[in-house]
């Protein structure tokens, strides 16, 4: 992985100097890299899930067949919905976070760059460990969702339940870590004239998805100590004996869970927000909007949970509010394609990969927004929920959503990561593939949902007139599979083989392509002075942003005096106080140099191996639990211990040292 | 002085680094959203412990005692409310001590004349005390739930033990992250002194600090006065 | 404003205590403020030996009121929001009313459905 993406795509640009090899890679705290590292890790989880997915559907592909067993069946399902929500979509749009949004925003790094690595390093852990359960052949079996008191340890007892639980609250860890840094970076390490209502659409659904992460991932982190609880330590959380609640797991999870449905899906809405305009030739349409809309679903996310629960009978009055708030979040989603559609509309249209990927999203997500509103209400839910109507809707919202939006984002973006440019012949039988492969996937699975086939069965009886349908799911899968693997081969050549990308391939308006691709570690030589939503427009191609207003009311608001308000001193805002930066840098394109950030004198962190080694402590400690079932007491407690001391010992060594050298 | 000039001086003075774009420190942001982040935790822990109040099958009850046939043997109402009260009120002492402790790292550079205002500008007698309170506080709760265990309360024996143990633990478990922050301020305090240009890290332990406390206080009214 | 010389260097002393605000409560406050929450807590756990006061409706919300009275002083004095910058209010602020809706729906949600129970057995 690391020897693919390290080595340097122009080596004129001399974007990583004196900085490669494989120790390069383990410290760097380089944004752009970690965001690198995160792309390779979870386009190979991706994989990962896929042939989990693969699996599944050549065991379904005709009737009683015998593939896998019940429970290598169980494992798969299992498996492939955690890895595709936790190992690979939400990692992929951590990928980007990383690449972006210091770029999109005129930073040269994020608020923590140590705390940065150090969210990769447990996320990779994470993954590692949750797959380390193939090796024991004690692969995770409750589902994605792990419903108690089926996980608990009277039902579950082998050691599959605690991986997934353990994997989870490590890979926990790592988002929540991320999340407090993204929205530290994104609050204050704009660039001058950058306020709020300027930032890119991208950054704006990171930053709203950063809230999401930190306020739904506590919530299943207690769900899942309870049950970890539970299941080391015999506390009765889940123990309907002792007079616990079949529900409260489902509750907490949702709760979790529901918000997480918009953490996967509003990257993808933002890389497709930057692609539309850019290939339409015009500014986003209704951008406040838009941002309001990415706000609004935000907010709404946490009151809906309940509606994946309709069918455990809450009553009417629950049912009723939990259905009313969820059609309501079709309004703010509305809003979004209908802003998507208007951009569209009147632009010249450039039908890239990038941008057939981006439309595609539009009309897939559309879809499954549809089936959305269609289960919201509570009587319909009761004929479809767990049926594969379900699975057809939830895969047209992550698979037509989020992962069309992802694909879309990687062509875009690639040219900017490595300096070349993905094949568009190959990127165009991709895109026809993936997209034929997705829709003969699960459009059947409306029907055979509406049939009354069931989730989670392993095989079914020939008769109940399934079989065309999961025939044609199965052959789906096949074509998605050709598609996927023409990606990962124009993915792996273009490093080499691309055509060289230059700055600005696309001509699009942000500020990410206003420096070389790929970045010089320093991102901007000169920290720009953002001049409106679409600066570079303003330099390049001013006709095109004539729309886009271009009022220095914002930067008049910034320029008070902060907190003056508030505690009667002037706190004069140091970003915005220095004209002369602005006539200096102003806003202006960098073109290649070929300096490294010494030359230039641009102090930038020392790497360092430290998040790696607290990452690792942090994953021994968990580990150690597992010995607690086999009856080793004595070597969890010095697993568990040595995992601590490591973890604690780097941190100390960590926090103590400064992030970079002093001049 | 030209422009270019003062742009570079500027840069001298903040390390070369472009000021944010708040005007705020990156790691108080950064400790904000924790704490809020923190809400949605104990708001599980809370709610949980709510839900199943008074939905414990066997004894010891919180607030109630449990008399056969409930129990096989008679078990008294099990909180101790003397005892917790005072516990509560150290460790309302204890946030009083840590602003008084960030109000003196910040002072640290202004003269002092008086006992009284050197008594008030030792961040070392200051965050001692936070820190002792804190300890004194995780002393009472180590005496609570040593006793329940003798009364017959573990976290395993019913849900009310599950979730209070839990709960309050969880909660016991930051006061301990919170005492060893305080410990390794106090070892920076001896080893260079904490000045002004600290204070800023002293808030980000007292605001974590001060959080720990509001939160105990929500606890002890729901979890041991309501009924 | 920043031509001036003079001014920058203001500004760049500022950077250091960036996020501290600037206008303190005194020492005194702070001593106020230990004395309220010591006298409510002292009200909060007397009531709570008062046999009528426990019986009556108002015993819950009292508590729950002096409680909230008690978290929100910590809150603007002790943890300095009400000096600070807005910001750091929106930061705490939207997550506890996320977090205190939460746990309101979830008792609402656990009540009825105990009760229906309840109703049914």
């Amino acid at each position: 992985m690391a020897t693919t993406a390290a080595a340097p795509a122009i080596p004129a640009t001399d974007s990583y100097v004196g900085t490669s090899g494989v120790w390069s890679w383990l410290t760097t705290v380089d944004h752009k890299r970690i965001g690198t590292l995160y792309l390779f890790t979870s386009l190979f989880f991706f994989l990962l899930g896929g042939l989990e997915a693969g699996m599944i559907r050549w065991q379904l592909a005709v009737p009683n067949n015998h593939v896998l067993s019940a429970e290598a069946y169980n494992q798969m399902f299992t498996m492939h919905g955690t890895t595709m929500v936790f190992l690979a979509i939400m990692p992929l749009s951590a990928a980007f976070f990383n690449y972006l949004i210091p770029l999109q925003i005129g930073a040269r790094d994020v608020a923590f760059p140590r705390l940065n690595a150090f969210s990769y390093w447990v996320f990779l852990f994470g993954g590692i460990f949750m797959n380390a359960s193939w090796f024991v052949g004690a692969a995770p079996n409750g589902g994605w969702f792990g419903y108690a008191p089926l996980t608990t340890l009277q039902f579950s007892p082998g050691l599959n339940i605690d991986f997934w639980v353990l994997g989870l609250q490590i890979l926990g860890v790592s988002s929540l870590a991320a999340a407090f840094n993204f929205i530290t970076t994104i609050i204050n390490m704009r660039a001058p004239g950058m306020n709020l209502m300027r930032m890119p659409m991208f950054t704006w659904n990171a930053f709203v998805v950063q809230f999401l992460l930190i306020l739904a991932f506590p919530v299943i982190t207690i769900a899942l100590v309870f049950l970890q609880f539970d299941r080391f330590f015999g506390t009765n959380f889940y123990t309907i004996a002792a007079g616990a609640d079949p529900l409260l797991w489902q509750h907490l999870f949702w709760i979790f869970g529901h918000p997480e449905v918009y953490i996967l899906v509003l990257p993808a809405f933002g890389l497709t927000s930057e692609i539309i305009p850019t290939f339409s030739r015009k500014p986003i349409f209704g951008y406040p909007v838009m941002a309001y809309a990415t706000m609004l679903i935000a907010f709404l996310g946490f009151g809906v949970w309940a509606h994946h629960m309709f069918a455990v009978g809450m009553g009417p009055i629950a049912d009723t509010v939990f259905g009313v708030t969820t059609m309501l979040i079709a309004i703010p989603t509305g809003v979004k394609i209908f802003n998507w559609v208007f951009t569209m509309w009147g632009g010249s249209l450039q039908f890239t990969t990038a941008m057939k990927f981006a439309i595609a999203l539009v009309a897939l997500f559309t879809i499954g927004g549809i089936s959305g509103v269609m289960h919201a209400s509570p009587p319909a839910d009761l004929q479809q929920t767990d049926t594969y109507f379900i699975v057809a809707h939830f895969h047209y919202v992550l698979f037509g959503g989020s992962m069309m939006g992802i694909f879309g984002g990687i062509y875009y973006y690639y040219p900017k990561m490595t300096g070349r440019m993905l094949s568009e012949k190959l990127g165009n039988w991709h895109f026809w593939l993936m997209f034929i492969g997705m829709n003969l996937t699960f459009f059947p699975m409306h029907f055979s949902g509406l049939y009354g086939m069931p989730r989670r069965i392993y095989t079914y009886d020939a008769g109940q007139g399934w079989e065309r349908f999961n025939l044609t799911s199965s052959i789906g899968t096949a074509v998605l599979f050709i598609g996927l693997l023409i990606f990962v081969y124009n993915f792996l050549i273009a490093g080499r083989r691309g055509a060289i990308a230059g700055n600005d391939p696309w001509g699009a308006g942000t500020l990410e392509w206003s420096i070389p691709s790929p970045p010089p570690e320093y991102n901007f030589a000169r920290i720009p002075r953002v001049t409106s939503r679409l600066p570079l427009w303003d330099v390049k191609t001013p006709t095109l942003n004539a729309e886009v207003p271009h009022t220095d009311r914002g930067d008049r608001r910034l320029d008070v005096d902060v907190g003056t308000k508030h505690t009667g001193h002037s706190h004069p805002n140091p970003a915005n106080s220095y004209p002369q930066q602005a006539t200096e840098s102003g806003m202006h394109i960098e073109e290649a140099t070929g300096k490294s950030a010494k030359d230039l004198g641009i102090p930038m962190p020392n790497q360092t191996i430290k998040p790696l080694i607290c990452a690792a402590g942090l994953t021994i400690m968990f580990t150690g639990l597992l010995f607690i079932h086999e009856d080793k007491h004595s070597l969890a407690i010095a697993t568990i211990l040595t995992g601590a001391l490591i973890m604690t010992m780097s941190l100390y060594a960590w926090v103590l040292t400064p992030l970079e050298d002093h001049h | 002085m030209t422009h270019a000039a003062a742009a570079h001086s500027a840069h001298d003075d903040t390390h070369g680094h472009p000021p944010t774009s708040t005007g705020l420190d990156n790691k108080k942001i950064a400790i904000w959203a924790f704490i809020g982040s923190e809400c949605m935790l104990f708001a599980s822990l809370i709610s949980t412990y709510l839900i199943y109040k008074g939905r414990s099958v066997v004894g010891p009850y919180p607030h109630e005692a449990c008399l056969p046939p409930g129990c096989s043997t008679p078990l008294k109402a099990i909180l101790n409310i003397p005892v917790t009260s005072a516990s509560t009120f150290v460790l309302l002492m204890s946030s009083l001590a840590m602003v008084l402790a960030l109000a003196a790292v910040e002072t640290k550079d202004q003269p002092k004349t008086t006992t009284g205002e050197k008594i008030l500008g030792s961040s070392k007698l200051w965050l001692w005390m936070t820190a002792i309170l804190g300890t004194t506080f995780l002393g009472f709760q180590a005496f609570e739930f040593t006793s329940f265990v003798h009364e017959g309360l573990t976290i395993r024996t019913n849900l009310f033990g599950s979730s209070f143990f839990t709960l309050t633990g969880f909660h016991g478990a930051h006061v301990t992250a919170g005492v060893l922050w305080l410990l390794t301020l106090l070892a920076i305090d001896y080893r260079r002194g904490l000045g002004p240009k600290d204070a800023i890290n002293v808030d980000l332990a007292a605001l974590y600090w001060h959080f720990v406390d509001v939160v105990w206080i929500a606890i002890f009214t729901l979890v041991y006065l309501i009924k | 404003m920043a031509h001036d010389p003079s001014h920058e260097h203001h500004a760049n002393v500022d950077h250091a205590a960036m996020g501290i605000e600037k206008e303190h409560p005194t020492w005194s406050t702070y001593w106020k403020v230990a004395t309220i929450l010591t006298l409510i807590t002292v009200v909060e756990v007397w009531i709570y030996y008062i046999p009528s006061i426990v019986a009556s409706r108002a015993f819950v919300p009292s508590l729950l009121i002096m409680s909230a009275v008690k978290f929100f002083t910590v809150v603007a004095f002790y943890m300095h929001l009400r000096y600070d910058h807005k910001l750091f209010r929106v930061l705490f602020t939207a997550p506890l009313i996320i977090a205190m809706t939460t746990i309101v729906a979830l008792l609402f949600l656990f009540g009825k459905l105990s009760a229906r129970t309840g109703a049914l057995g």
